[in-house]
C-alpha cells in the first residue's frame, strides 16, 4: 500500500494546474472567487469551450465519445486542481448526468445527435427528477407521459429544477403506466425546453438568489425518439444515473478551497487585535474540520482505487456524500463565525462578507439534495449494515 | 423561588402574541421588508396602542413597569412573531438607558415620546472591535460641549430613529450621549441586515452641547442596560426557537413520503426530539437571564445574561439547521416560515456580542473570581 500519488501522477497535476493557472480567464476566477453569480452561464459556457478547445470536454467520458479516457485518478486531480483554481464547476447535468446515461442506453441516433453538443458546451441540460410530492420518495413520481402517435404527451410539474433557466433540454422522469407498480411504470424521457406547453417559475431560495425553478408541463409533446431505454424502464436509467459518477461527490476540491479561503480569513479577522488563527479555540476547530477533511479524502481515495477494481460503486458513495456535504458546511460555519458581527450585513459590498455568509445559507442545500443525507444513512445502514 | 408568571404577565404575552398572529402575516413583513423604511408605521403605532412601548418604564415615569419578566414575555412573542419594528431597540435598550441615566424635564420628554410611539431611540454601542471593547468613539470637552469621535457598527434600527443614544469613552470612564439621528457630523450608511432588518454605520465627528451627555459617569449604568436588552434578546430568540421547532414539528407530521407522514421516522423523531431538549435549555437560560437582571448582584448577571447568549445561540445555530434539513427542499426557499426564523436565529448569533465573545467573556469572569 502507498497512498502517495505516483511521479507519473504528480506530473499530470502540475500539467493541469499549468493549464488551469494559463487559459482560465481572469473575469472568471474573479467572479467565481466573489461568489458572484451574475453571469453564471455565461462563465460556465466559456469555461466548457475553453476546455473542450484543450480536449478536456469531458474528463470522464471514455475516448469513443469525446472523453479523455483518463483514469479514476487522473480525473480525481483533475477536479481538485479546477477547484483549487477557483474555476467554475462543470455542470453535472449534461456531462456527467444525462450523457453517461446516453451512451449507455441511448440509440446511437441518440448518441450521436446529443452528446457532442454536450461536450462542446452547445447545449446546456437540467435535471426534471424532483415534483412537489415527490422527493426522497421519487418512485411516487405523478407526471405523465401518454403516447399519441408517435409523440408522447406529457402534463404535470417538476420541482426543484436546477438553472433550467438556463437550459435548453431537461432529461425528465414521467409515468407512462399508471397500473404498474411504481417503479416499473416510469420512462426517461428526453425534452427539448423550447417545446409549447413547457413553463418555468423561479423559486426564491433562502439566500435570495434564483437557482431553481418550478416547470410546468402542459400538454407538451415530445417525438417518440427522443425516450431513452425501454418504454417503462426509466427507473433502471435513473438508478444508472445517481450510481454512476463518483469521483466528485465528496466534493474534496470544493472543500479544501474553502478551507484555504477560512485560514486566510482567520488570519486577517482582528477582533481585538490579534488574528483569530491566534486564539487556540478557533485555531483548534479549523484543525478539527482540516483532519476531517483529510480522512475523508483518503477515504474517497480508497474508494475510487475500490471502484476503479470492481466496477461497481457501492453504498460507499453514502459516505462520501454524507461527510463530504457535512465537513463543507462545517467549513462554511466556520467562515461565518470568522466574520463574526460583520457577517450581519449580508448585503453589503466586501469581498467575503457576502459570499461567506451567502454560502452558509445556500450550501444547507448539500445535505438535502442528490438524496439527502438521510437517506443516504439509510442506504448505509441498511445496504452496509445490513439491518 | 417562583418559576410561574402571574395572570397579568401572561396576558401581556398573549395579547402581543395574538396580535401578530393575526395582523402579522408573512405576506405583510414581506412587503415592509422590500419597502423603502423596512418598518411599518401602522404596526408601530398598533404596538403602542398595545401599551408595549410603555411596557418596560417605570410606573412613576407613567410606564407600566414590567420589569424584566414582562420584558422577557412580551420579546418571545415578538420573537415568534418575527417582528422587524424597533420594539427591542426603541422600548427595551434605549429606554433603559434613559431610565437609568436620563435626568429631570428631558427624561420625562424623551420616555413620553418613547412610550407613546412619536419617536424612536436606539442605542449605539456596537464597534467594530468587538463587543465587549465598544470603546475606540471617545468624547473630550470641548469648549462648553463636548467633541463626539468615533464609528459605530451595524446599529439595528438607526436609520428610523429620531435619536441615537451613543456609547463612547470619557476621561471619567464612559458616557452616554444623545444626538439627534441628522445632526451634522455624523453620518449613517443605512444597511440591511441577514434578517431583513435595517441598520447603519456611523460616522461621528461633532460637537456636543454640554447637556447632550445623560447622566454622569455611565459604565455601570450602560453595562446594565446592555445586559437587560441582552435578556430580552434572548427571549426573542427563544420566540423564535418556538416558532422554528412548532412549524418543523407540524410540517412532519403533514408531509408524506413513502406513504408515511415523515414525522413517523425515528430518524427525524430523535433528531426534533433533541430540537426540543435544544429549545428547553436555551429558555432555562433565557429565564435565568432575565431574573439575574431582577436582582443587583452584576456579576451574577454578567455571567447569566453571558452564560444565555451562549446556550441560546448555540440553539440557534443548531435548531434552525435541523430546521432546514427535515423541511427537505422546501425548508431552503423564501416561502415557508423556517427560512425567515433560520436567518433571525443566524443574526441572533452574530447580534450584540457573538457567541464567541461571550464565550470568552464567561472565560474571563471565571479567572477574575479564582484570582
Ligand atoms: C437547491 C436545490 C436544488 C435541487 N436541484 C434539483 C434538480 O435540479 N433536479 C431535481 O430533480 N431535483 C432537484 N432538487 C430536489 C432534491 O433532490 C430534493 O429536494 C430531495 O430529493 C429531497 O426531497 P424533498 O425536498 O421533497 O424532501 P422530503 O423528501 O420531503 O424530505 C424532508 C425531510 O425528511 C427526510 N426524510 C424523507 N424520507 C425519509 C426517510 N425514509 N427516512 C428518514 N428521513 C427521511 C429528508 O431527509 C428530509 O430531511 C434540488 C433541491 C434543492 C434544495
Amino acid at each position: 500500500m502507498d497512498l502517495n500519488f505516483s511521479p507519473d501522477e504528480l506530473a499530470f497535476r502540475a500539467e493541469v494546474r499549468a493549464f488551469v493557472a494559463a487559459h482560465l480567464p481572469d473575469d472568471i476566477r474573479d467572479r467565481v472567487r466573489r461568489g458572484d453569480e451574475s453571469q453564471v452561464a455565461d462563465d460556465l459556457r466559456r469555461w466548457q469551450e475553453i476546455l473542450h478547445a484543450h480536449g478536456w470536454g469531458a474528463v470522464m467520458w471514455p475516448r469513443e465519445f469525446g472523453g479523455t479516457g483518463w483514469d479514476k485518478t487522473r480525473q480525481y486531480l483533475f477536479e481538485i486542481e479546477c477547484a483549487a483554481a477557483d474555476a467554475p464547476i462543470q455542470l453535472p447535468f449534461g456531462l456527467k448526468m444525462v450523457a453517461p446515461v446516453i451512451m449507455r442506453y441511448g440509440t446511437p441516433a441518440q448518441q450521436q445527435r446529443f452528446l457532442p453538443r454536450i461536450l462542446d458546451g452547445s447545449d446546456w441540460w437540467c435535471q426534471g427528477y424532483s415534483e412537489p410530492g415527490s422527493g426522497s420518495d421519487l418512485a411516487s413520481l405523478k407526471t405523465r407521459a401518454e403516447r399519441d402517435g408517435d409523440h408522447y404527451v406529457v402534463n404535470g410539474q417538476k420541482a426543484w429544477n436546477t438553472l433550467g433557466q438556463h437550459a435548453g433540454w431537461i432529461f425528465c422522469l414521467v409515468r407512462t403506466d399508471p397500473a404498474a407498480k411504481p417503479q416499473r411504470g416510469i420512462s426517461f424521457l428526453l425534452i427539448d425546453m423550447r417545446t409549447p406547453g413547457i413553463r418555468l417559475q423561479p423559486t426564491r431560495l433562502l439566500d435570495g438568489g434564483h437557482e431553481v425553478n418550478e416547470v410546468f408541463f402542459d400538454n407538451v409533446r415530445v417525438p417518440v425518439k427522443n425516450l431513452v431505454g425501454e418504454e417503462n424502464a426509466g427507473w433502471t436509467c435513473a438508478k444508472f444515473l445517481l450510481g454512476h459518477e463518483r469521483t466528485n461527490i465528496a466534493g474534496i476540491g470544493a472543500s479544501r478551497r474553502e478551507l484555504a479561503r477560512l485560514r486566510r480569513m482567520a488570519g486577517e479577522a482582528g477582533r481585538n487585535g490579534a488574528p483569530l488563527a491566534d486564539n487556540p479555540v478557533f485555531a483548534s476547530r479549523i484543525a478539527q474540520v482540516a483532519l476531517e477533511l483529510r480522512a475523508l479524502e483518503v477515504t474517497n481515495l480508497r474508494v475510487i482505487f475500490g471502484e476503479a477494481r470492481q466496477q461497481a460503486p457501492g453504498p460507499e458513495a453514502s459516505m462520501l456524500k454524507i461527510r463530504g456535504t457535512e465537513i463543507l458546511q462545517r467549513i462554511t460555519e466556520l467562515q461565518v463565525e470568522a466574520l463574526g458581527a460583520r457577517a450581519l450585513e449580508y448585503e453589503g459590498d466586501g469581498e467575503d462578507v457576502p459570499r461567506a455568509v451567502g454560502h452558509y445559507m445556500n450550501l444547507r442545500k448539500l445535505s438535502i439534495y442528490g438524496g439527502s443525507n438521510e437517506i443516504q444513512r439509510n442506504i448505509i445502514a441498511q445496504m452496509v449494515l445490513q439491518l | 423561588m417562583d418559576v410561574s408568571f402571574t395572570e397579568e404577565q401572561q396576558m401581556l404575552h398573549d395579547s402581543i402574541r395574538r396580535y401578530l398572529a393575526s395582523d402579522y402575516p408573512l405576506e405583510h413583513r414581506a412587503k415592509t421588508i422590500a419597502g423603502e423604511d423596512g418598518w411599518s408605521a401602522d404596526t408601530w403605532r398598533a404596538l403602542a396602542d398595545l401599551g408595549l412601548l410603555a411596557l418596560d418604564i417605570e410606573e412613576a415615569d407613567g410606564g407600566i413597569g414590567a420589569g424584566p419578566v414582562g420584558t422577557m414575555l412580551v420579546s418571545q412573542a415578538t420573537g415568534a412573531g418575527l417582528l422587524l419594528e424597533p420594539f427591542h431597540s426603541s422600548a427595551v435598550l434605549a429606554t433603559r438607558v434613559i431610565s437609568l441615566l436620563g435626568q429631570g424635564e428631558r427624561r420625562t420628554m424623551l420616555l413620553d415620546a418613547l412610550a407613546s410611539g412619536d419617536a424612536v431611540a436606539v442605542l449605539a454601542h456596537d464597534e467594530d472591535g468587538g463587543w465587549f471593547d465598544a470603546r475606540s468613539t471617545t468624547a473630550e470637552p470641548d469648549g462648553d460641549g463636548w467633541r463626539l469621535h468615533g464609528r459605530k457598527a451595524r446599529v439595528y434600527h438607526a436609520p428610523m430613529a429620531r435619536w441615537l443614544l451613543v456609547s463612547a469613552r470619557t476621561q471619567d470612564g464612559s458616557g452616554v450621549f444623545l444626538v439627534e439621528r441628522d445632526a451634522e457630523g455624523m453620518e449613517l450608511r443605512a444597511l440591511r441586515t441577514v434578517d431583513g432588518q435595517r441598520a447603519a454605520d456611523i460616522e461621528l465627528d461633532l460637537h456636543l452641547p454640554a447637556d447632550a451627555r445623560l447622566g454622569g459617569e455611565a459604565s455601570a449604568a450602560l453595562e446594565q442596560a446592555l445586559d437587560h436588552g441582552l435578556a430580552a434578546l434572548c427571549a426573542d430568540a427563544l420566540g423564535v426557537l418556538d416558532r422554528t421547532l412548532a412549524t418543523t414539528v407540524q410540517y412532519t407530521r403533514d408531509r408524506v413520503q413513502f406513504g408515511t407522514p415523515i414525522g413517523r421516522f425515528q430518524a427525524l423523531q430523535h433528531r426534533m426530539a433533541d430540537m426540543y431538549m435544544q429549545v428547553e435549555q436555551a429558555r432555562s437560560m433565557s429565564y435565568l437571564a432575565t431574573s439575574a437582571c431582577l436582582g443587583d448582584d452584576a456579576q451574577a448577571r454578567r455571567e447569566a445574561v453571558s452564560g444565555a447568549k451562549v446556550v441560546v445561540g448555540q440553539a440557534a445555530r443548531r435548531v434552525g439547521q435541523e430546521a432546514v434539513q427535515l423541511h427537505g427542499g422546501m425548508g431552503m426557499t423564501d416561502e415557508l416560515d423556517v427560512s425567515h426564523c433560520f436567518r433571525r436565529l443566524l443574526a441572533f448569533e452574530l447580534r450584540m456580542g457573538t457567541t464567541d465573545e461571550h464565550l470568552r467573556a464567561l472565560h474571563g469572569l471565571a479567572r477574575a473570581e479564582a484570582a
